[in-house]
Parts: C-alpha cells; structure tokens; sequence
C-alpha cells in the first residue's frame, strides 16, 4: 500500500494544465515541421509556418497556445495499491483544475449545466474524469484539454458487422468532410471501434489523446491508421481548410471487444493543438 | 491562387467590404468587435425587443472570438477565431438590420448566411484557427463594452495592427474554401 496525498494530486493537475495549453507538446511540433516539408500547397505551407510560430509564441509568452484551452479531459490510471489521502480523487482532480486555469490565466470555458441558464463555472470545472483502477501502487494521470470546433464535429455510428472495413471508412471519411475548416485542420483523428456506444466513444477519445508518434500495438489496426490517413489526406482540405494535403497529421485507432451483432464506430476529432500531458505520481 | 496582401482598416466603408475577393490574404488594422454566441443571442434578443444595441454595428467588423484572460503587463491572452457557423442563426439579422459590414471566424457558413453577404455586400474572413498566441500580438488594446458577465463571451473591441487573415467568402458568392480545396481533391 502507497499513500498519495490530495494535495500532490492537485498540484500535478496544476502544473500539467498549464504546462499542456501553453507548451505544444514535442512530438506535435515534429508533425508540424515533417508536415510543412511534404505540403504542396504554398497556403498549406504558410499555415504551418504560422502554426509553428504561434507554438514558439505561447511557450515563450507563457500564453495559451489557443484560447479555447478546453474542457479538461483527465484519464487516471489509480493502482489499486495507492491509498488516497485528505479528500477524494475527484475533487483533487477539481481543485488542481482550478488552479491551474485561475493562476495560469486559461479560459474558463465550462458551463454548469447544458440546457437552460448555461452559467459559466468561472474555473473549468469539473474535468472530464475517466478512471481505470490498475495493477500495482502508481497513479498515472494523463491530462488532455479539449476544445469545442473540434468536439463538436465528433460522431458515433452504430454498424452492423456485415459493414466491415468499408464502413468504417465511410464513416470516418464523412466525419472529416463534416469537420472541414471546422476542426481546425490539420487534424488528429481519433477512432474508436467497438464495445459498446459509450465503450466506442471512450476509445476514440483515448486515440484522439494519444502521442502522435504512437501507432496501434496490432498490425492490422495500425496499417488501418496509415490507411485512413492516407484517405483523409485525399480529401484535398488542407491546413485550415484553404486546401493541401496536409488534412490530417495523424489517424489513431483504438478498439474493444464487442457483439456479435455489432461494430460500433466512434470517431473523435482533435485540432492541430493536440495538447496532452502525462505524470506518474 | 492567393493574392498579394492587400492592407485594409475596420469599420469597413461599402466599397471597402464589396472589393474584397475570395483568397485575398489582408492585414486589418483598426478598430473590430469581438463577440461570439452568448453576446451574439443577447443582441438578436435585444432586436426583437425593438432595443438598441449596446453597440454600433453599422460598418463594424465582428471577430468571433472568446479570448483567454490577460497575463499582468499583456493586453490580452490567446486570441484566435473560433467557429464562425455557431453564430449563422444570428449573423443574417445582424447584417440587415443592425448594417454590420465584416465577419471573422473559422469553417463553413450556411447558405442563408451567404445570401445575406450577398444582399449586405458582406465578406467572411477566416483567421488561422488555433493560432492564438501569434493573433494576440496584433491586437493593442481590448476594451469590453458590454455583457462583462459573460467573462470570455463578453461584447469588446479591439484595436489591431495587421490582423492576418484571408477572405474566405466574398459578398458575390465567391468561396475560396472550395477553390483552394478543389485542385487538392484526390477522389
């Protein structure tokens, strides 16, 4: 049994908000540079440059890389060794939002309920938790905000396994054709097949987060992610949608067991700010 | 093909907002309104109440915008567009009743937008999405003018020097999101 206090929790949460809206990450900088190399289009390339600038900007300006720095996506990996001390997980979790996004000057983007009053929370919260109880005595916390163009152009479609391949081609291609200039392209595409809806939807959120220089453990599923790319970067959208080649830096496929009557496809889009952070308490 | 960049300055006159074409990249300098849906709701509300605005539109060029905040000693924190098409249900009664005159976002528009760009004699612009450390540098000042409750939503304006962006809609229907994507489509 390890003990993790509330407050080492929350400080990590902290540091990561920050440090994940206003550092892009390395191995988004490294998809932007090998993208600007390959892009044909001279507007395509342009955008690039400019991405890359505001990167090199908002590292150096301590300023968010987008203002929309999101809802904050949390994925806990609590080794069911740890003992949590001093409050609960949730709101450490809650309280290092809120400090990160207060102290760090991030918007606060959340609002306390969906339909009706839609009133502002004034401090992010809550995250997005999604907890996974492990093996072991370590507490891993992946950190990802997410912003709203991108979110909003997600789908989930719920196919029939005589659909196969083809299917989830179609789906994701007309996800990415809906998403366009929307989503900020170039884009993350994360691709979520099988289980449930919900389970869907959770891997596709979990591929849309993952490093970009990652590629699915199976071979299958990782010629699949090439492929897809390949597909997606034929739709001729580009960097912003000003057209080029460069629709998608990277197609990530994630998968679950599942039914068998069904393949539930999910597909969650990321924008070029594909911010994550990750630290192991 | 994208043009040379063309400089221009906000409020738009008629003549200024009519000769913008589809894929001229421009540098906007002047003085632009930043709002996004909950001011856009409050000031359709406003007009079907029969109420003034809390601010003139008439030539005005609206920036789709929710910034983050401020660091102490910066005007502003990240700036960039967010999506324009959230506020097509309102965009069309802002260009015939209230006269504004520009628009800058990011993505796609609905047909009843750019039938309103038509009839207005309106261009939508596009900023780079996500770009927004580099579009704060443009901006000199940020002064909220109304809504300040609405944090990040609030009604302001901004002064800008060389606000970088591209028309990507002109008010003759011309849509560079289809001319710059067509000679890429691999289909």
């Amino acid at each position: 049994m390890r003990t993790i206090t509330v407050e080492e929790i929350s400080s990590a949460i902290c540091r990561m908000a920050v440090r994940a809206c206003c550092e892009l990450p390395k191995d988004v900088c490294a998809a932007f540079a090998r993208a600007r190399q390959q892009e044909p289009s001279p507007v395509g390339r342009g955008i690039l440059e400019q991405l890359e600038r505001n990167a090199d900007i908002a590292r150096t300006d301590g300023v968010p890389i987008c203002q929309d720095t999101g809802m904050t996506v949390v994925f806990v990996e609590l080794g069911q060794d740890v003992h949590i001390t001093g409050g609960s997980l949730e709101d450490a979790i809650h309280e290092g939002i809120r400090q990160g996004y207060t102290g760090g000057f991030l918007r606060k983007s959340m609002v306390a309920e969906p339909l009706f009053e839609r009133r502002n929370t004034a401090d992010n919260t809550p995250a997005i938790i999604h907890v996974r109880i492990v093996p072991g005595d370590r507490l891993r916390l992946r950190l990802a905000p997410k912003g709203a163009g991108s979110e909003n152009k997600s789908v989930v479609k719920m196919l029939v396994p005589a659909d196969g391949i083809e299917g989830v081609r179609r789906v994701v291609l007309d996800a990415v054709l809906a998403a366009g200039p929307n989503s900020c392209p170039p884009m993350v595409v994360g691709v979520g097949l099988g289980g449930t809806m919900e389970v869907a939807a959770l891997c596709a959120k979990r591929a849309a987060a993952r490093d970009l220089e990652s590629c699915n453990p199976d071979p299958r599923y990782a010629a699949l992610e090439r492929e897809l790319l390949e597909l997606i970067n034929r739709t001729g959208i580009g960097p912003q949608g000003l057209g080029g080649r460069t629709t998608a830096l990277k197609v990530h496929v994630e998968w679950f067991p599942t039914h068998i009557a069904s393949l539930p496809v999910a597909v969650n889009i990321n924008c070029h700010a594909a911010r994550h952070a990750e630290t192991v308490l | 093909m994208i043009s040379e960049v063309k400089r221009i300055t906000a409020p738009f006159d008629d003549a200024t907002a009519r000769a913008l074409r589809a894929g001229d990249q421009v540098l906007l300098s002047g003085r632009i309104i930043a709002a996004r849906d909950a001011a856009h709701k409050r000031m359709v509300e406003a007009l079907d109440r029969g109420e003034p605005l809390p601010v003139d539109l008439h030539g005005a060029v609206v920036y789709y915008v929710g910034p983050s905040p401020a660091r102490p000693g910066f005007v502003i924190g990240a700036a960039g567009p967010t999506t324009a098409g959230r506020m097509d249900a309102y965009a069309p009664r802002l260009m015939r009743e209230a006269g504004l005159k520009g628009m800058i976002g990011k993505g796609y528009r609905k047909p009843e937008v750019v039938e309103a760009m038509r009839e207005c004699g309106v261009p939508y612009l596009a900023a780079v999405g996500g770009a927004g450390a580099l579009i704060a540098r443009c901006i000199r000042k940020y002064t909220v003018l109304a809504y300040p409750e609405l944090g990040p939503e609030a009604l302001a304006e901004m002064e800008v020097e060389d606000f970088p962006a591209v028309v990507v809609m002109d008010c003759e229907g011309g849509n560079y999101y289809e001319q710059g994507q067509a000679p890429y489509r691999q289909r």
